[in-house]
């Protein structure tokens, strides 16, 4: 077994290990800092296959955004040392019942299935080709996508601001 | 790279997806919850940037589908985050037990 096999295996235990413990741990804090453990790791998954860009995406807009915007939001709605209320046993078992059936499933759908080598050779995965590709209006551009998303990300941002905007009352 | 299979990158994201669909079933707070979407969703992301460096090197359509998904997702938090806070100031509560209006 390779250093990069080896590393692998580290990286998935990791991702795995902390993502269950964001989901089971008792104090929403932890929980936080978990799911921060876990998206680390899978932007160190995504520099194990050679893929910078995205790595360095989900580093950007995953742990520098979006962990940041729910530990605020924690601050803001409750006490961070707070333990949540255990759910009950009963909820426990059944959703590990659904979960590992449906896990086992789709692992045993998975695993008899053999995948083709790909018989190409590889593009390069540099920048260069990604925004080239992604602003190109030709038959493989995905210029319109990048437009109706950036639209959807203006109207996410005004949905943002209406939603949580307070509404001052007239105090006359 | 070539020494691990794609059946064990497949498995990774597999339990991570069933790791994040046990989060959504168990908790009952809105913010845990969201955890758990943002948990799935990058299960989804594995698959993808996986099958594009497995199977297909040379496209790059897998990249471009897993960026879409990092942008819609945080999207999808930012308005999440939003209406949570909304429901905080009314309720004094992120339960999901608590905001029972629009239940029935």
């Amino acid at each position: 077994m390779s250093a990069s096999a080896i590393f692998f295996y580290i990286l998935s235990i990791s991702i795995l290990g902390a993502g269950l413990l964001a989901v089971t741990t008792k104090k929403i804090f932890r929980s936080a800092i978990w799911l921060l453990f876990s998206l680390i790791g899978i932007a160190g998954l995504y520099f194990w296959m050679q893929m910078e860009f995205i790595a360095a995406v989900q580093i950007i807009v995953y742990v520098g955004g979006i962990v940041v915007l729910i530990i605020f939001s924690i601050f803001l709605t409750q006490q961070s040392g707070k333990q949540m209320a255990r759910p009950s046993i009963g909820r426990i078992v059944f959703s590990l019942l659904a979960v590992c059936i449906g896990f086992a499933l789709t692992y045993s759908l998975l695993q008899p299935y053999v995948f083709q080598p790909p018989s190409s050779a590889p593009v390069d995965m540099s920048v260069r080709n990604i925004g080239n590709q992604m602003l190109s209006t030709t038959q493989h551009g995905y210029v319109l996508p990048l437009e109706v998303v950036s639209v959807l990300l203006l109207a996410a941002m005004i949905g943002c601001i209406v939603i949580a905007m307070k509404i001052k009352t007239q105090a006359k | 790279m070539n020494e691990v299979p794609l059946n064990h990158v497949l498995f990774v994201s597999t339990a991570l997806f069933f790791i994040g669909m046990y989060g959504l079933f168990t908790r009952r707070n809105m913010i845990t919850m969201l955890m758990s979407v943002e948990l799935i969703l990058n299960s989804v992301n594995i698959n993808f940037v996986a099958f594009n460096k497995y199977l297909y090197p040379d496209k790059l359509d897998g990249v471009f589908f897993a960026i879409f998904i990092i942008t819609i997702a945080a999207a999808e938090a930012a308005v999440a985050i939003a209406i949570i806070i909304n429901l905080y100031r009314s309720h004094h509560s992120i339960d999901v037990k608590d905001a029972e209006e629009m239940r029935f």
